[in-house]
């Protein structure tokens, strides 16, 4: 009867349909984390791999679901049938093995593209000239160390473009300081686990300098939802200014005093680092060039002194369950440490 | 009378006076002490129906909170909760028992038994799952109360280690959940035990193993393949627990142990789970749809050699969960070569079913429709399953909303679609009565285009880079409107289970009377009276084909003057 | 309607198939078999990374004694089930009561070994994954030796009581079985830990 035609008709036009809605979505928005828009080798790699695979599982979609729906049209049960049943028929030997073989030889072929693909990234070789940055999940912010250049760093990654005149690939090693993250950029290639006592690698290469943005992949927790990543790529001047201004001490400035006494006495040090200062706390982020990130909290808010001293105050307006405490600090040295903080450029 | 499973007052047996008539305390005493297999099947149906509300409940609320970024509808710690809550509420609570029922009501049926063969351990077992269950929910009464959301676990239904141990779970959580799955996998060992030994050793005369049907056939192998696939976590959970409790470091990584191996543990056992919740909807399937094209399943014994394959292979997936964990090149390759394999004996059993089709004379009811719908919905959720199983894809779907839309779309659009079916198809072997027909047909349409609204559209949502597990988002990644009409699909589903849930209820007493063999069937259970009289046949009997009841009706065309 | 008329006329068929006492209590064994090989393999994979704490090789003596009379129970169970097969009462009590002695001993073994490991060697679940690997798994073991020997004092005490007799062979057959799978398992957990694992 019509139930089924219809059926196989709203599945085709529900089909074509979110096509055309979410194409313009697809190719819309820059800050998108797409795995359609690669903008790195790995990502460049599955990308071109996926449209392979989907080429062919969309041609066993077309075919299979065009025999169902053709099957489902011709041989409804009409008024005009005749009276007994039609005729049985219980299999066919040669069929069967017909289509065995030949959904094994698509196997074949999908297996040894994909295998091509597994190789080509997790063994690639690393070049001399590669930068290495260990990263290192914690709940819910990213630390970023760069072991070559001596800096550390947090939640907002900076890693140089690479060209074909000058190819500049970034090696991580990820691990974790507590329970299992996941570090993911779409645009820049698939995702890897930290895990504890276990390190991971992964590399990319980016070739576009911009952002890219990303988020922790494995539920890690209260604020898994808020553990946002920022991977800014540099022309390679952007990156050489960044580096150097990162492995600068932190700036001193004899008139926010009253707020760096605040921090080293409330307990802020037992937690955070400002290099050349006496904080040297590893649980929290490292905080020497916290004015140089455009956000606070791993993403969670931009940042500004506002937000900087509201998080302050009470963490828990941004972000409950972050392993941040407040620190029950008067206005005045909320005020004091805030102006401190602000000068870390 | 207290002979009948259930106390049908119109259809059989109108003279019974009420003073006859067991009192409401004596019938419900019966229930509760039952060890009638079909007894023991409604309570496992009714079980995971109103858990199935509860747990399509969490759904919405989940999906509310997502319609729109940065809502406050839902804290994260109570978002936490409830996805976890979903999780595990559907799979153990709906999924397992949902299809253990029919097992428990149609097996013995369809092989012209009496009963399963151990009927106290079918009681125990029903009786283990449920408790299992109110322990889970129990702990929604803990910890701060109701408004917080209690205690209930808010580790996901996955509860990777470390997250789970002492340092990064105080409080009971966890241990509500290991311990409520730990009791509950017992009533599923212990289920299965019985299946399997039922299906061995309680065939009536002539009915060999090939003679069975495909439905019987199909939870032999579940019932096996339950056995190798619970208890892994059953004896991970025992581990967990020793950590918590005894102070082990099974999963301790600050003393040595390792996160992975509770990786490994909980896939060996989770991966396998879904062939076990799956290989029923096709149990089901191999009855519905030969009844409503009227002719015999297509290729008998390639359905049976495929089935066996895909509960050896199946076994040996397990890691395509974990190609981001960091295994080697050649580890990883293996697992997508094994996956990619077991998506060849699953692709025969779809081919098969439409050459069943083919050829015959398809009536539209609404078991059909929704057998129907699975066809088309497990097609695709094979093929996204496919693309999934290319490891360097995966890294990055692995995770995202790609992931949750291919795991909807085998459990909803493949399991549940095929329970509904089973429902509408036995409902009135178990009362008596047909379901209405204008309602189902409501559910089913309602059902389907609410389906494909919201996963379908979850699939771009995991290509465009949203994770799972998240209780909001940032408002400039573009997820924005793709999550609104996620949600509305969600709601469209729900409306549609809750006509269901109505028109389950309603027709036990206003349905159309259903007789013997509604649908002019063929397999053992529709020779017998609806229901059922409690001691199944009057005399035992003896097939000499697979279609018993074919043969009845067709003396001049036989199955078994065909069948090698 | 009822079932009768299904019967084709004429044929009837030898029709035997397998015991579901034997069928029920393979499968549970078949479920066992995997929960122990769960923690078999959390065994193996933490041999040699302890990061402190004593070794094996320090602390764990080879249990001969215990696992020959573990093993031998096999045998007097597998008398025990032929003697009940034959209805001879008399030597059924006597050959179930040697099991259960030789299964006492064992248990009494594990229990002075871990008297020693516990406070003279300071080993338990907490000390490090040594410790939590061998405690679950041994003890894992035993658990499945005190039930069997519940089991089995049931069915002497029956006996005893003269309640017993080859009717009840085949469910006597099932438990045996059972034993004999507590006895498959002490082979592979004593090879792994007391001879591979040192």
């Amino acid at each position: 009867m019509q139930t089924c035609r219809a059926q196989g008709l709203i599945r085709r036009t529900s089909a074509a349909a979110w096509l055309l809605l979410t194409s313009h979505i697809l190719i819309a928005q820059g800050t998108t984390p797409s795995t359609l828009a690669p903008a790195s080798t790995p990502a460049h790699q599955i990308f071109d791999l996926s449209i392979f695979v989907l080429t062919i599982t969309g041609g066993i979609f077309l075919i299979v679901g065009g025999l169902l729906t053709i099957a489902l049209y011709r041989f409804r049960a009409r008024k005009t049938d005749p009276a007994d049943e039609p005729a049985q028929i219980y299999g066919s030997t040669q069929i069967e093995l017909a289509w065995t073989v030949i959904p094994i030889l698509i196997v074949v072929v999908l297996f040894l593209t994909t295998a091509r693909i597994i190789f080509a990234i997790q063994d690639a070789p690393k070049p001399k000239s590669a930068l290495d940055v260990t990263v290192i999940g914690h709940q819910f912010w990213w630390e970023f160390r760069y072991p070559k250049y001596g800096v550390v760093s947090a939640n907002e990654l900076h890693i140089p473009a690479s060209s074909d005149a000058a190819p500049e690939a970034t090696f991580l090693k990820l691990s974790s300081a507590d329970v299992n993250h996941s570090f993911w950029i779409p645009q820049l290639a698939g995702k890897t686990d930290l895990i504890a006592n276990h390190v991971n690698t992964m590399w990319l290469d980016p070739q576009k300098p911009g952002l890219y943005l990303g988020q922790c992949a494995q539920f890690c927790g209260s604020q898994h939802a808020m553990m946002l990543l920022r991977v800014y790529v540099d022309t390679p001047e952007q990156f050489d200014a960044w580096m150097r201004n990162q492995q600068q001490p932190a700036h001193q400035d004899a008139a926010v005093e009253a707020g760096r006494k605040v921090f080293e006495r409330q307990a802020c040090m037992n937690c955070h680092t400002v290099s050349g200062t006496a904080a040297t706390g590893r649980f929290g982020p490292d905080l020497t060039h916290l004015m140089s990130r455009a956000t606070l909290a791993s993403g969670a808010m931009d940042n500004t002194p506002a937000n900087l001293r509201q998080w302050i105050k009470s963490p828990d307006t941004f972000k409950r369950g972050a392993l941040m405490p407040a620190m029950q600090l008067t206005d005045e040295q909320l005020d004091q440490v805030t102006a401190y903080l602000e000068t870390l450029k | 009378m207290s002979d009948y499973p259930l106390p049908v007052t119109h259809v059989i047996d109108p003279s019974t006076s009420a003073s006859e008539r067991d009192t409401f305390l004596e019938r419900f005493h019966g229930w509760v002490v039952t060890v009638d297999h079909k007894r023991l099947g409604i309570l496992y149906i009714l079980y995971s129906t109103f858990f199935l509300l509860v747990g399509g409940a969490e759904a919405l609320a989940i999906r509310i909170q997502l319609a729109y970024p940065h809502l406050n509808f839902l804290s994260a710690q109570v978002y936490n909760r409830l996805f976890t809550m979903h999780g595990t509420t559907m799979v153990f609570l709906v999924g397992m028992p949902f299809l253990f029922g029919f097992a428990n009501y149609v097996v013995p049926l369809q092989i012209g038994a009496r009963d399963m063969a151990f009927p106290r351990l079918n009681a125990f077992s029903f009786w283990m799952t449920a408790f299992g269950g109110f322990l889970l929910y129990y702990s929604f009464l803990g910890g701060a109360g109701l408004y917080g959301v209690g205690n209930a676990p808010d580790v996901g239904w996955f509860a990777y280690a470390p997250l789970t141990s002492r340092a990064f779970s105080p409080g009971h959580a966890t241990d509500y959940w290991a311990l409520a799955l730990i009791v509950s996998g017992f009533g599923t060992l212990g289920t299965a035990i019985n299946i399997a030994a039922t299906i061995i050793s309680m065939r009536c005369k002539g009915m060999t193993l090939m003679r069975m049907p495909l439905f019987t056939w199909l939870f032999l192998i579940v019932s096996m393949l339950t056995l190798v696939t619970i208890t892994p976590l059953t004896a991970a959970q025992f581990m967990l627990l020793i950590d918590r409790y005894l102070g082990g470091h099974f999963f301790d990584t600050q003393a040595g142990g390792s996160s992975l191996i509770w990786i490994h543990f909980f896939w060996i056992f989770g991966h396998p789970e879904v062939y076990v919740l799956v290989l029923p909807a096709f149990a089901i399937a191999n009855e519905v749809i030969p009844v409503f094209c009227r002719k015999a399943i297509f290729g008998y014994s390639a359905m049976v050699t495929a089935s066996v394959a895909i509960m050896f292979v199946s076994l040996s997936v397990w890691a395509h969960h974990m190609f981001t964990v960091g295994m080697t090149s050649v580890s990883n390759a293996f697992f997508t070569l094994s996956t990619m394999l077991v998506g060849v004996p699953t692709g025969i059993k779809i081919f098969n079913w439409i050459a069943t089709l083919w050829g015959g004379r398809i009536r539209f009811t609404t078991p059909m429709l929704f057998c129907i719908g699975f066809l088309f919905q497990f097609l695709i959720a094979g093929l996204t399953g496919i693309m999934l199983s290319v490891a360097p894809w995966d890294w990055q779907l692995h995770n995202s909303y790609f992931v949750i839309a291919h795991f909807h779309y085998v459990l909803v659009g493949a399991i549940v679609f095929c329970i509904f079916a089973g429902i509408y198809y036995w409902y009135p072997k178990a009362t008596g009565r047909l379901m209405s027909e204008t309602l189902g047909k409501w559910h089913f349409w309602l059902f389907v285009i609410g389906f494909h609204i919201t996963f379908d559209t979850m699939h771009f949502l995991g290509l465009l880079g949203m994770p799972r597990s998240i209780y909001t988002y940032q408002p400039d990644r573009g997820w924005n409107s793709l999550n609104l009409v996620v949600s509305v699909g969600g709601l469209i589903q729900g409306i549609a289970v809750l006509i269901f849930a109505y028109n389950f209820f309603i027709s036990y007493r206003r349905g159309k009377v259903a007789g013997d063999d509604p649908w002019d069937a063929w397999t053992l259970e529709w020779t017998t009276s609806s229901p059922p009289p409690v001691y199944n046949f009057e005399e035992d009997p003896e097939v000499h084909s697979r279609r018993p009841l074919w043969d009845l009706k067709h003396p001049d065309d036989p199955d078994w003057e065909y069948e090698s | 309607m009822s079932s009768g008329l299904v019967s084709h006329p004429a044929r009837s068929i030898e029709w035997h198939l397998p015991s579901k006492r034997r069928v029920g209590m393979t499968a549970l064994i078949v479920g066992e078999s995997a929960i122990f090989t769960i923690f078999v393999v959390a065994y193996v994979f933490y041999m040699g990374k302890s990061p402190s704490g004593p070794t094996p090789a320090q602390v764990l003596e080879v249990p001969i004694l215990a696992t020959i009379c573990l093993l031998s129970s096999s045998i007097t169970i597998w008398r025990a089930e032929k003697a009940i097969e034959d209805d001879r009462m008399g030597s059924f009590s006597v050959w179930l009561g040697a099991t259960i002695s030789l299964a006492v001993v064992f248990l009494a073994n594990t229990a002075l070994e871990w008297n020693r490991l516990i406070y003279q060697d300071g080993l338990t679940v907490s000390t490090n994954l040594f410790g939590t690997t061998f405690y679950s798994l041994v003890g894992l073991h035993a658990t499945h030796v005190v039930v069997g020997l519940f089991l089995l004092t049931s069915v002497f005490i029956f006996s005893l009581f003269g309640w017993l007799d080859s009717r009840q062979s085949e469910r006597f057959g099932a438990i045996a079985l059972y034993w004999h799978f507590v006895d498959a398992v002490w082979i592979v957990v004593f090879t792994v830990v007391y001879l591979i694992g040192r």
